[in-house]
């Protein structure tokens, strides 16, 4: 196993968003101030860094991740997905216009954490209830919105989707 | 305006500012670096909530790799003046502690380091020798005699004492028939943006300025403050708010006093500073609403018309009254009548100083506090005099044909009806049969209630109101004091395109989309055509006093700067393409991206070449006519006078009208609130946007939901603090949030060229009483007190237990 000093920084390598991306990091960097930080990924934000809010979830290695509550050498080699690259993701645009048409988002402060954590859902389970949507979305905060625009956006792009596949 | 079926206002249109914010494009405080050798700062704060600060030892933290730097207060002193407010009791009030602590959270020490885990690592290594001191948290138990005195020169802990009366409340009283009376805790809340403070400072010394970027959201008056606390001119201090803010709901008002730390900690050090604050750090030392202790009587007559009123509220402020404090108790103030007739009114208002977090603005701005009084007064009555808590209301409601109307404590209501609100709301909660369950539900011994509420949201503050904090001869000697000044700016490049500039710094409330749609519609172009420029710089773009994100200002002041700068680059347009076209002006309209004859649409031509004739052939331009297409419009609403002799104040611009519904049961054996059904129906104006109103609404629901169930800033009796993560802190998830069911309909208002009115609070001033007027309901107490916990309601479904 690798040791490192305290204040030493070693180089993580990792593919961000389907590129190489390196950078340097201690033992004690997380892994969002490394991908806002040292990659200059600012999409990616942070609300509380208790591992509580999920602004700050991504998806590592095809899970989803709170990158406030990992550490950037635990990414080495890693395959990550920010919301730069979900913005990539022609197939999320439905979502992306959803989100706006039903004004879920206000201050998009918690908009980065929620989409990766929705896309990853709707991926997964691309028919779901009320009940499962409320469900998936419970572990994000918003101040703003109340969540009931980021319900009806993915119920709607659920149900588009779900009709569009069985046409 | 806004009337025309083809116009962009009052149209759902998608924000504009989506697209950056759903690609991570979008750039946040944080995000930036607008300068090279940026050193990044921690905080040491103190973990006692009250203390002498003894001695402080940073030696062994400045001799840490990476630290450039610590500052304590004791040095920052000299190159600070103390932080003014409206209240003039003697206590002075820095950004961070000099020889004593007030608060658990209290900035201590400043430590700037290449990182902000080396910040942090050396924050660790200071050390400070604390005497600690009795402390106290509870606003009746500081009045005490001997409580411990948090500012000595203060002579105790009360620090603000005025009465007020309107009409006559003591023959009101002696003539009532029914008088209720009501006295009950409100606990200490905080909207908590998802984005905390953030602030990067840069002091220059030739020439003498200094430039802050941050997510500060004014208001700006504040700007003047923080320069007399540097000892500078207003033009060497240059604030610039980021484009973009994760959220303010006011709270990010309290950002302030750390700009200014900021500021003359970079002077001394020699670097620019950059600080973002962590949860525990905004839980702990932001800002919060007041927790207050306050009482409310009024006064009936038998048919259940309310006749006086009298407000005695305690304002827990705090370790420090923080400026625009007291605001806080004076902003319901000038409509203490709420949406009702009584014109006889008095109210003591008292300010305590705690050992707790100062408080400032956060959404609803003293109307959850103010509410909770007056909402359960009428319901409480409505029990009383066995009338239905609907009709009570109903029969107290100002005339629909009174309109404007001018309170008995000045406020000047604009426009409204407030029983058609009513009676649209009885109708989508089907109150008949709502009433019908509930006799049913209680014929089988089960808790159900139901729960009533209305309100009017004053909306476009009068800058002035916080100045009845001085009596009438003070505010003489001070010289007057009025109004709420609005800024825009629109210009029109040699291309034909338009940038808008606003003084509204937003944080999420789509003004650059409404801004887009307002310019679209003078200029004939379409809004995504419209660059918005939010992002504010005191150095560059035109702002004053009120400028910036509270008091729902947007909707009620800023659109008719906007308006109206836009109509004057509108009738520049129209004046030099009458010239090319060789019409009368009056025969040119915008539309399509042309200017062009009306009547004759296909005689016209493109705007860009109307713009490039002002900016490149200005000789060609008509006799007297100033080149260029650019202007601003500072605007101040009329009718924002000063305070009168009799402390009476037109305190805002617009008065929306809500009124709020819920229908719920709850569980004996859990305390559990089973929602069946919440309706709330408001009057905002017209409306100029429906997404973004809509949003405003269910956001200051979910804001009020939380406040009444379970959000609570919790200190213990000693004055530690224990809600230091949302771990602790519960905020409403998309699991918590029983189904919203709006509607709004529409007075316009006289105020401001589109009708609309200020909206955004009202949600939250209402939500919290109207669930603990059902839960009153549905377990018969008159007593009822927030947050409704679990525990809490369950221990009043179950009186028998005697709480245990
Ligand atoms: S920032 Fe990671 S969960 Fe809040
Ligand atoms: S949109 Fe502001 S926190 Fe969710």
């Amino acid at each position: 196993m690798m040791r490192l000093p305290p204040g030493q920084r070693t180089r993580v390598t990792c593919t961000v968003n389907g590129q190489a991306h390196s950078g340097f990091a201690e033992s004690r960097t997380l892994l969002s101030d490394f991908l806002r930080h040292e990659l200059h990924l600012y999409g990616t934000h942070v609300g509380c860094e208790h591992g509580v809010c999920g602004a700050c979830t991504v998806v590592l290695d095809g899970r989803l991740a709170r990158s406030c509550a990992t550490l950037a050498v635990q990414a080495e080699g890693a395959e990550i997905t920010t919301v730069e690259g979900l913005a990539a993701d022609e197939g999320l645009e439905p979502l992306r216009q959803a989100f706006s048409r039903h004004g879920a988002l206000q201050c998009g402060f918690c908009t980065p954490g929620i989409l990766a954590s929705a896309s990853h859902f709707l991926a997964a389970r691309p028919d779901p209830t009320e009940a499962e949507v409320r469900d998936m979305l419970s572990g994000h905060l918003c101040r703003c919105t109340g969540y009931e625009g980021m319900v009806r956006a993915i119920l709607e792009v659920a149900r588009e989707t779900t009709e569009g596949a069985n046409q | 305006m806004g009337d025309r079926a083809d116009s962009w206002v009052g149209r759902a249109v998608p924000r504009l500012e989506d697209a950056a914010l759903l690609t991570g494009n979008a750039r946040f405080i944080d995000d930036l670096s607008p300068l090279p050798g940026i050193r990044h700062v921690a905080l040491l704060r103190s973990p006692h909530p009250h203390a002498r600060i003894l001695g402080i030892d940073a030696e062994a933290a400045r001799a840490m790799p990476g630290v450039v730097g610590v500052v304590t207060g004791a040095e920052l002193r000299e190159h600070l003046n103390p932080l003014a407010s409206a209240v003039r009791a003697p206590m002075a009030y820095y950004p961070i502690a000099i020889d004593k602590v007030r608060y658990a959270g209290e900035p201590v020490a400043l430590v700037a380091a290449e990182d902000r885990y080396l910040a942090e690592d050396a924050a660790e290594a200071i050390e400070v020798d604390y005497q600690p001191l009795d402390a106290v948290v509870d606003p009746l138990a500081a009045l005490a005699t001997e409580a411990p005195v948090l500012h000595e020169e203060a002579g105790g802990n009360l620090v603000h004492h005025r009465q007020f009366a309107y009409g006559d409340p003591e023959a009101a009283f002696a003539e009532a028939a029914e008088v209720v009376r009501l006295a009950w805790r409100y606990p200490r809340q905080s909207a908590t943006p998802m984005e905390t403070y953030g602030a990067i400072a840069h002091f220059e010394a030739a020439p003498e300025r200094y430039t802050v970027w941050s997510n500060f959201q004014g208001p700006f008056i504040l700007q003047p403050l923080m320069a007399r606390a540097l000892g500078i001119g207003g033009n060497q201090l240059r604030l610039i708010a980021a484009a973009h803010s994760g959220g303010s709901f006011g709270i990010k008002q309290g950002l302030y006093p750390y700009l200014v730390l900021l500021a003359a900690a970079s002077r001394l050090l020699g670097c620019p500073l950059k600080w973002v604050e962590d949860r525990l750090e905004h839980l702990s030392a932001s800002s919060s609403a007041a927790d207050r202790a306050d009482e409310i009587e009024a006064a009936f007559d038998g048919e259940g018309h309310l006749t006086g009123l009298r407000f005695d509220n305690l304002v827990n402020v705090g370790a420090y009254v923080r400026a625009p404090e007291p605001a806080s108790v004076y902003r319901m103030h000038a409509a203490a009548n709420g949406c009702y007739r009584v014109r006889h009114i008095a109210i003591q208002n008292r300010l305590v100083t705690t050992n707790k977090l100062p408080i400032g603005l956060n959404r609803g701005y003293g109307g959850p506090q103010f509410y909770f009084g007056l909402e359960r007064a009428m319901d409480l009555a409505a029990r009383r005099l066995a009338i239905d808590p609907a009709e009570i209301r109903r029969r107290n409601f100002l005339a629909a044909d009174g309109f404007p109307y001018e309170g008995p404590a000045g406020a000047i209501y604009d426009s409204g009806d407030y029983g058609k609100g009513l009676e649209m709301l009885l109708e989508i909660a089907d109150y008949p049969t709502l009433r019908a369950r509930r006799d049913a539900a209680r014929a089988e011994g089960r808790l159900f209630g139901i729960g009533l509420a209305a309100g009017v949201e004053p909306s476009g503050s009068n800058m002035a109101y916080v100045t009845l904090a001085q009596t009438p001869e003070e505010r003489e000697k001070a010289g007057g004091r009025s109004g709420g000044v609005a800024c825009a700016s629109v210009a029109m490049d040699p291309s034909g395109t338009v940038t808008v500039h606003l003084d509204s710094t937003p944080a999420g409330q789509g003004h650059a989309t409404v801004a887009a749609q307002i310019v679209a519609d003078a200029l004939g172009l379409r809004p995504e055509q419209i660059q918005v420029d939010t992002a504010m710089d005191t150095g560059s773009g035109a702002w004053s006093l009120a400028s910036g994100n509270y008091s729902n200002r947007f909707a009620a002041i800023v659109v008719g700067a906007i308006a109206e700068s836009a109509g004057r680059i509108a009738g520049k347009l129209k004046a030099v393409a009458a010239e090319l076209l060789e019409v009368a002006a009056d025969d040119v309209e915008l539309a399509e991206g042309r200017a062009r004859i009306a009547g004759v649409p296909e005689q016209g031509i493109a705007l860009g070449r109307v713009a490039a004739a002002t900016h490149w052939h200005p000789a060609g331009l008509p006799d007297g006519m100033a080149p260029g297409l650019y202007d601003t419009a500072l605007l101040n609403p009329a009718v924002l006078d000063a305070p009168d002799g009799a402390d009476r104040v037109a305190s805002a611009v617009t008065f929306g009208f809500l009124c709020d519904l819920v229908a719920l049961e709850v569980e004996r054996a859990t305390g559990r609130l089973r929602i069946e059904r919440y309706a709330s129906v408001h009057d905002v104006g017209r409306v100029l946007n429906p997404i973004v109103v809509e949003g405003q609404v269910r956001g200051g629901f979910a804001h009020g939901f939380g406040a009444a169930m379970f959000e609570e800033l919790a200190y213990d009796q000693d004055g530690n603090f224990l809600s230091g993560s949302f771990a602790d802190y519960l905020c409403p998830t998309s699991a918590d949030l029983p189904p919203l069911e709006f509607a709004n309909y529409e007075t316009a208002s006289p105020q401001n060229p589109f009708g609309s009115k200020g909206m955004g609070d009202g949600s939250s001033m209402l939500t919290p009483v109207v669930l603990a007027n059902a839960v009153a309901d549905a377990l018969d107490l008159d007593e009822v007190e927030l947050p409704l916990s679990l525990d809490r309601v369950w221990r009043l479904a179950n009186p028998e237990t005697d709480g245990r």
